[in-house]
C-alpha cells in the first residue's frame, strides 16, 4: 500500500491516459458503427458481408494489429494513434452487430406508422428508429467499453502508457505489488464505466421503465 | 374528393392485390372498405398515400394525381391511423400527438397546445398528457392514434383496421365516438375493416372487395343489405340481413301501447292489483325502467312487502322512441321477458311498450309505401 500512496501522482497520470484510450475510440467506433449497422439492418446483402466482416477483424489479435499499424499507415510505433485505431476497429467490430440487431428489433409497425405521418427517413431514424435501439446498443456498448479497458494495457508491450505500464514495469522487477495495483485499478475503472454508461442509457430512456 | 380511376396494384411476384379499382370517395362521409384477407382493401387505402404506389392509373385527392406529390409532404395532409394505434413508445402522448405539428414546422410550444385540444377532442383527461403509451389501455392508445391523425385538421383521414385489436365493448364505444366526432369535423375518411357489422355501423357509403381485389359492390349500407349484388356479397353480408336491415328503418311509424308500472317503494299488493297480462314494469322515482315483475314472482309474497331491486327480474333491451330504429323495438319486444318491449323517451322515461307484432305491421307498411326495397 505504502507504494500505492508514494506513486499517486504516477497512477493518476496513467488514469488519465488509460481513460483517453479507451473511451476516444469507443466514441469514433460509435459515430461509425451507427450507418454500418444501420446499412446492416436494412439490406440482407450488406448484412451478410458486414457481419462476417467485422467477426473476422475481431479474430485479428490485438497486439499484431498494434506492431503492423505503423507499416500500413506510415505513423510512428510509439504513437498512441495506434492503439486509438486499433480499438475503434474492435468497437466496430462489436457494435455493427448490435447496432443492427437493435434496429432490427424496432417493431416495423411503428417504423410504417411514422413513414405514415409524414416522416422522411434521416429524421425517422434520427427521432424514430435510433431512440428505440438504444437500450440493445447501449448493451453493447457497455460491452466494448469494457474490453477496450482491458485491451489498452496491451499498449505497455510497445511503450504506450496506461495500466498496462504497472505490469510491464512490475514484471521486469519482480516487483508484485505494482502488477496488483495495475490489475485492481483496470478492475475499477471498468466497472465505474459500466455504471456510468448504464445511468446513461437509463436517463435517455425513461420510457423503458414505466408501469401500468 | 378521393377517386380511384382505374387503379391497378401487382406486387413483384406476380399477384394482383388490386384490380382496375374505380371508386369515387364522397368528400365529408365515412367510406368503409371491407372484405376477406386478401381482397385488396388495405393495399387500395395505402395507395391514397402512397405507402405504396399503384402499378396502372391514377389516383386523385382533390382532383390532383397522388404521384405528383413529394410523399412525406402528401402523408402529413392526410391522417393516418393503425391497428395497435402504432403509437412512438419513446414519447409520451401529448408528444406524440404533437408529432405531425413538429413535423410541419410548427414550433413545438405550439404544437403542445394543439395536441393537449385534442386529446380533450377524443375524451381523454388532460391527466394522460405527460403518460407513456405502454401506460395506456388499448382503447385510450387507440383514442391517441386519432388525435395524433387529426393534429394538423387533414380534410382527409385514412384508417386501418383501427379497431380491430380492442375488446368489443370498448371498440363499440371507440366507434360511437369515431360516429360522434365525424359529426362535428365532417372529414373524407376512408376506413379498412374486414368486419362488416362495423362496415355498416360506420359506413355512409360500403366498399365490398372480393378476394383478386375485385370491387363486388358499391353501396348505402341500406343498399348493400337489401339488394347485394350478387352471392359473394349476400354471403359475406350474412344469413340475418334482413334483421340488420331493420337498423336502417326508423320506427317513426310505431304505435306504442299502454304499460302497467309500479314503482320501487309501493306495495306487493299495489304490483300484484295493477298486473297486465301477469306482467308489470318497476320503474325507479325518475320513471327510469328497472326490470319486471311476474305474477309467479308475486305469488307468496307479502301484501304490504316493498317492491325493492331484489325482487325485481332484469328486463330486456330498451327502445328509445326518439332515436330507435325498428331493429331496436323488435329487440326490445324479443328480449323482454313478458314479450311487451319497453319504450322510453329520449330521457330514459318509460311511455310505454311495443311488441314484436307491432314491429312486423310497421315493416309491412314501409314495404308498401316503398321505403323499403322490395
Amino acid at each position: 500500500m505504502t507504494w500505492v500512496f508514494d506513486h499517486l501522482g504516477l497512477l493518476g497520470d496513467l488514469t488519465v491516459t488509460h481513460v483517453y484510450l479507451s473511451v476516444l475510440p469507443v466514441v469514433i467506433g460509435l459515430i461509425i458503427a451507427i450507418p454500418l449497422g444501420w446499412a446492416a439492418s436494412r439490406w440482407r446483402p450488406a448484412r451478410a458481408i458486414l457481419l462476417t466482416v467485422s467477426g473476422l477483424l475481431y479474430t485479428i489479435p490485438s497486439l499484431a494489429l498494434i506492431v503492423i499499424l505503423p507499416a500500413l499507415i506510415s505513423t510512428k510505433t510509439l504513437d498512441p494513434v495506434n492503439v486509438i485505431i486499433t480499438l475503434t476497429v474492435y468497437t466496430i467490430a462489436l457494435l455493427v452487430r448490435s447496432i443492427a440487431d437493435a434496429l432490427s428489433s424496432v417493431p416495423p409497425t411503428i417504423v410504417a406508422a411514422a413513414t405514415a405521418i409524414g416522416y422522411r427517413p434521416l429524421k425517422r431514424f434520427v427521432g424514430v428508429e435510433f431512440p428505440l435501439a438504444i437500450p440493445v446498443v447501449v448493451a453493447g456498448l457497455r460491452v466494448a467499453m469494457v474490453s477496450n479497458i482491458s485491451l489498452v494495457s496491451v499498449g505497455a508491450l510497445i511503450g504506450i502508457a496506461g495500466y498496462g505500464q504497472l505490469f510491464t514495469n512490475g514484471f521486469q522487477l519482480q516487483f508484485v505489488t505494482e502488477i496488483v495495483t495495475g490489475i485492481v485499478a483496470t478492475l475499477v475503472l471498468a466497472l465505474i464505466a459500466d455504471l456510468v454508461l448504464q445511468l446513461i442509457g437509463r436517463l435517455v430512456t425513461p420510457w423503458t421503465r414505466v408501469g401500468r | 374528393m378521393i377517386e380511384f380511376q382505374a387503379v391497378t396494384k401487382r406486387f413483384d411476384d406476380g399477384t394482383v392485390a388490386v384490380d382496375e379499382l374505380n371508386l369515387t370517395v364522397d368528400p365529408g362521409r365515412i367510406t368503409v372498405f371491407v372484405g376477406p384477407s386478401g381482397c385488396g382493401k388495405t393495399t387500395s387505402l395505402r395507395m391514397i398515400n402512397r405507402m405504396i404506389d399503384a402499378t396502372s392509373g391514377a389516383i386523385l385527392v382533390d382532383g390532383k394525381d397522388v404521384r405528383q406529390s413529394d410523399p412525406p409532404l402528401l402523408r402529413r395532409g392526410i391522417g393516418y391511423v393503425i391497428q395497435q394505434a402504432g403509437l412512438f413508445p419513446h414519447r409520451t402522448v401529448l408528444d406524440n400527438v404533437a408529432t405531425v405539428p413538429v413535423l410541419a414546422g410548427w414550433s413545438r410550444a405550439k404544437a403542445r397546445k394543439r395536441a393537449a385540444e385534442l386529446l380533450e377532442t377524443v375524451g381523454l383527461p388532460a391527466t394522460m398528457a405527460g403518460r407513456y403509451p405502454a401506460q395506456l389501455s388499448g382503447g385510450q392508445q387507440q383514442r391517441v392514434g386519432v388525435a395524433r391523425a387529426l393534429a394538423v385538421d387533414p380534410p382527409v383521414l385514412l384508417m386501418d383496421e383501427p379497431f380491430s385489436a380492442v375488446d368489443p365493448v370498448v371498440r363499440e364505444d371507440l366507434q360511437n365516438e369515431l360516429l360522434r366526432l365525424q359529426g362535428e369535423l365532417d372529414k373524407t375518411i376512408v376506413f379498412v375493416t374486414h368486419d362488416i357489422d362495423e362496415a355498416i355501423k360506420l359506413g355512409d357509403k360500403v366498399a365490398v372487395f372480393r378476394t383478386g381485389g375485385i370491387l363486388a359492390q358499391y353501396d348505402k349500407p341500406s343498399e348493400l343489405l337489401a339488394r347485394p349484388a350478387d352471392d359473394f356479397v349476400s354471403n359475406f353480408v350474412g344469413r340475418d340481413r334482413g334483421y340488420r336491415a331493420l337498423g336502417f328503418l326508423t320506427a317513426s311509424g310505431l304505435t306504442v301501447g299502454e304499460i302497467a308500472s309500479v314503482q320501487l317503494g309501493d306495495t306487493a299488493g299495489d304490483a300484484r292489483r295493477k298486473l297486465s297480462d301477469g306482467w308489470i314494469v318497476v320503474v325507479d322515482e325518475r320513471r327510469h325502467p328497472c326490470g319486471w315483475l311476474s305474477a309467479d314472482r308475486l305469488s307468496g309474497v307479502d301484501e304490504n312487502a316493498t317492491v325493492d331491486a331484489d325482487l325485481v327480474m332484469s328486463g330486456g333491451s330498451l327502445y328509445d322512441t326518439e332515436h330507435g330504429s325498428l331493429r331496436s323495438a323488435l329487440d326490445s319486444a324479443l328480449s323482454s321477458p313478458s314479450a311487451h318491449g319497453v319504450a322510453v323517451n329520449g330521457g330514459g322515461e318509460l311511455v310505454g311498450s311495443i311488441t314484436a307484432d307491432e314491429v312486423l305491421r310497421a315493416l309491412a307498411a314501409a314495404r308498401t309505401s316503398g321505403e323499403v326495397p322490395q
